[in-house]
Parts: structure tokens; C-alpha cells; sequence
């Protein structure tokens, strides 16, 4: 299945008494990469999570194209690239045998190459035998970034992709998110770093207090306009 | 992808992790042999058993070792949120269930391969004269009880008072388990054994199994879900 478009629709959801989103209503389309700010708490993680199928809106609806989480099932969730916070690694397992573990489940074909590449593309080839649990802050977010991007999704899920990196890896994964963008994927990702954001993004959404404005970003720069829709 | 090869990978990364670190078999074969010595030394005077207990000990030696594996191996898909990644890949949920419940189950065979000549050796059990009644029974009873172990352990995996609901869940719907793999052993054990009352014993826990696996593989994906 495919898909050119994401689109919440007054999406609510609650945790107990606490409601995380409020009627969040956004349209991501293909060849866009969306940076989602706010603060800490502000619900970005949670709306990422109910993108990448993991939680369910309490109310509201999410459309990928014309599919729903519940009718794309598993071929949608094979479409969909996540990076969590938490960066999903296998202390246990080399950087190698991670990545050859996702392609499989993925289903992808010579995964070999397809490994070989994405651990050049993250710098780690030549530590490709080292458990994970080894690796540096950096160096694990290189490798998740990696997992999340190695079946080529059509959308790109990054909750904060920079926490971690130095400039010449925050620079490759910006980068690589405009060859992404490019190749007409939709790119959603959270961040608090504003300048790498208004770097990489086509336009930017602010989160506060679980609901969603936008900013305009032509207008003094996207710190300016943050501290504007940010601060109550 | 097709089920089974998802529940061979799912399955083959769970042994390989387990078999690096031997976190989950180390911990649950000492706290069963802590378990077997214990009731030794509470029901052995002078070499010999008091009464017929070695059936019982067994079990319950079982159950215990293996909730502890069943909280180790969801605690460490839930240390680096792994499970999400997992709930994630297009593939059919349900065979994430079965690989988890077979790794689990992998791990407490492990177990009972030290613990059975163990109970045998303190209790003067018989227990390798009906060595395949044995070996049925304590294999029906293992997916019994994980298959019900898994599915709450997973449930379980993101609330913040997981160690202590996984037992106060587990048990209680697995008493039909202990219970029917304690008689249909003992049935075996007796001076006079008695095969056909562990047969009937083993369809209960055939029962069982079949029930709850059904049950779990229904409703794994929507629970895992939220």
C-alpha cells in the first residue's frame, strides 16, 4: 500500500483525567518535512506514537491517504519509519545483527548490501561487530536512525533525532532528511533544537498544552515566531 | 512474511540475546534449585521423604522459576522499549506472542532438565519410570502456563507495578495448571502408579492450553495496541 499524505483529524486523546491532545487537527503531504516543537510535555511524542500506530486517539480521526491504522494493518505499519526516544537497541547485539534482525522482519531483500549501507551511512561500519550496549549516545542514535530509515518508509517519524549528535552528525541527518523529502517521503519530527529546525523544515508546528498551532516561519525567524505561539 | 518465519526470527533473537548475557537462565535455574533445596531440607529427615511431596515441589518450582523468566523477558523488551519496535514491524502480531511464549517456554525446559533430577534425587521420586507421561505432562502444564504468563506479561510490560500484578494475575488463573500437573505427576508417583488417571489429568492441561492460546492470539493485538 502507499499513501501521499497524513491528516490528523481533531484527534484527542487522554490518559486517565490528563488529556495530552486536544482536537489536533494537521495534514502532512509527501515532499514536506514538518517539524513538530513545544515544550516539554506538550504531547509531541504521544501525537508521533498515534502517526506510528502505537496508541490510539481517544477521539478524532488519523488518515494515511485514504487508509486508517485499522484497515492498512500491517502492510501500512511497513510504511512507516519510527524513531522513539528510547532508540529500540539491543544492548546485547552488534550493530550488524540489529540491523540484519529489523530488514528480516521488514521482509527485505538482500539485506547484506542493504545492512552494509546503513551502517556506512551511520559511520559505524567498522564497528559493526560491537554490542550495542557499548556504543556511545551518539553513536546509538546514528544506529536508530538507521533501523528507522532502512526499509525506505514513506513516512518518517523522528521524536527529537539530534538529541546526541555532534554538528558533522546533526548536518548528515539533515542532510539525509532532504534526500528524503525529496524522494517524497513525509518527514514528521519533533525537536527542540529551533535553528536545526528552521534549517531542515518546510514549515513548523507548535504543541502547547496538547493543542496545535501553526507557525509562520517568514516572519522573523522561527525562534521569534516560537516564543510568540509558545509563551502563554 | 509468513507467521512462522516471523516466530523464528522473533524467537532465534530472544535465545541469542539470552544466550549472551544468561541473565534470565542463571537467575531462574538457581531460584529452582534454591526452591527444590529448601523444600529438601524442610521435608527430608535422614535421607528419607517425609510423605509423598515430591510432585508438589516439583511444581511449584516450575511456576515460580517461571514467572521469574516471564517478568526478565518483558522487562527487557521494555528497558529500551524494544516491544514497541517489535508491535511496530508489518508483520502479524499474534506471532510475537508465539515467539515470546516459546522462548519462555525454551527457558523453563531448561530449567526443568535440572530440576527434575533434582526432586528425583532428594525425594526418592520414580520419576524416570514413566519418563514420556512425565515429560507430556510437564510440557502441557509449561504452555499452559505460559501461554497465560506471556500474554499478561506483556500487558503488563508498561504499568508501573508490574513485578508485583504479573504473580497476583498469573496465579489464580493458573491453578488449573498446577493443580492437574501436581496430580497427574503424583498419579505417577504413587506406589501403585495409576497412568490412566495422568492421562486424564494431561487432557485437562491439553484443555487448557488450547483454550487460553486461542484466547491470547485473539485478543493480543488489540491489548498491545493501547
Amino acid at each position: 500500500m502507499d499513501f501521499d499524505s497524513l491528516t490528523f483529524h481533531s484527534v484527542t486523546r487522554n490518559f486517565g483525567r490528563r488529556r495530552a491532545l486536544n482536537r489536533v487537527s494537521l495534514t502532512c503531504r509527501a515532499g514536506e518535512i514538518v517539524a513538530l516543537l513545544g515544550p516539554n510535555g506538550a504531547g509531541k511524542s504521544t501525537l508521533l506514537s498515534i502517526a506510528a500506530t502505537l496508541l490510539s486517539p481517544s477521539a478524532g480521526t488519523v488518515r494515511y491517504g485514504t487508509h486508517t491504522a485499522g484497515d492498512g494493518g500491517a502492510s501500512l505499519r511497513g510504511r512507516i519509519g519510527f524513531l522513539a526516544p528510547d532508540l529500540f537497541v539491543y544492548p546485547e547485539l552488534s550493530a550488524a545483527e540489529k540491523l540484519t534482525f529489523f530488514a528480516r522482519l521488514h521482509g527485505l531483500r538482500d539485506v547484506g548490501p542493504l545492512v552494509e549501507a546503513a551502517l556506512r551511512g551511520a559511520g559505524l561500519y567498522d564497528r559493526r561487530d560491537d554490542p550495542a550496549g557499548n556504543f556511545s549516545r551518539g553513536m546509538r542514535q546514528r544506529l536508530a536512525i538507521e533501523r528507522a530509515l532502512l526499509h525506505a518508509p514513506r513516512l518518517v517519524l523522528l521524536d527529537e533525532p539530534f538529541t546526541g549528535l555532534d554538528d558533522a552528525a546533526v548536518e548528515a541527518i539533515g542532510t539525509r532528511l532532504s534526500a528524503l523529502r525529496d524522494a517524497g517521503a513525509i518527514v514528521l519530527l519533533t525537536t527542540h533544537d529551533l535553528e536545526v529546525a528552521e534549517r531542515v523544515a518546510n514549515r513548523a508546528v507548535v504543541l502547547s498544552g496538547g493543542r496545535l498551532e501553526a507557525i509562520d516561519m517568514s516572519r522573523g525567524g522561527l525562534r521569534e515566531s516560537y516564543r510568540r505561539v509558545a509563551t502563554p | 512474511m509468513t507467521f512462522l518465519r516471523v516466530v523464528w526470527l522473533v524467537m532465534r533473537k530472544d535465545l541469542l540475546v539470552e544466550l549472551r548475557s544468561r541473565e534470565i537462565l542463571y537467575t531462574t535455574v538457581f531460584f529452582a534449585v534454591s526452591c527444590v533445596l529448601v523444600f529438601a531440607f524442610g521435608f527430608v529427615r535422614e535421607g528419607q521423604p517425609m510423605g509423598d511431596v515430591g510432585a508438589g515441589i516439583l511444581w511449584i518450582a516450575v511456576a515460580f522459576s517461571g514467572t521469574l523468566a516471564l517478568g526478565r523477558a518483558f522487562e527487557r523488551e521494555r528497558q529500551s522499549e524494544t516491544l514497541r519496535a517489535l508491535l511496530l514491524a508489518p508483520v502479524d502480531r499474534p506471532a510475537l506472542y508465539v515467539a515470546k511464549l516459546l522462548g519462555v517456554m525454551t527457558l523453563m525446559a531448561a530449567v526443568q532438565v535440572v530440576i527434575v533430577p533434582l526432586v528425583a534425587l532428594f525425594f526418592q521420586a520414580p520419576l524416570f519410570e514413566h519418563f514420556l507421561m512425565l515429560a507430556a505432562l510437564l510440557f502441557a502444564g509449561t504452555v499452559g502456563f505460559t501461554a497465560v504468563g506471556t500474554m499478561f506479561a506483556a500487558m503488563l510490560s508498561r504499568a508501573r507495578s508490574r513485578d508485583v500484578l504479573l504473580p497476583v494475575l498469573l496465579y489464580p488463573i493458573t491453578v488449573p495448571v498446577i493443580i492437574a500437573g501436581v496430580r497427574g505427576t503424583a498419579a505417577l508417583l504413587q506406589a501403585e502408579p495409576d497412568p490412566a488417571a495422568a492421562r486424564a489429568w494431561l487432557s485437562l492441561l491439553v484443555s487448557f492450553d488450547v483454550v487460553f492460546i486461542t484466547l491470547a492470539l485473539w485478543t493480543f493485538e488489540p491489548v498491545m495496541t493501547d
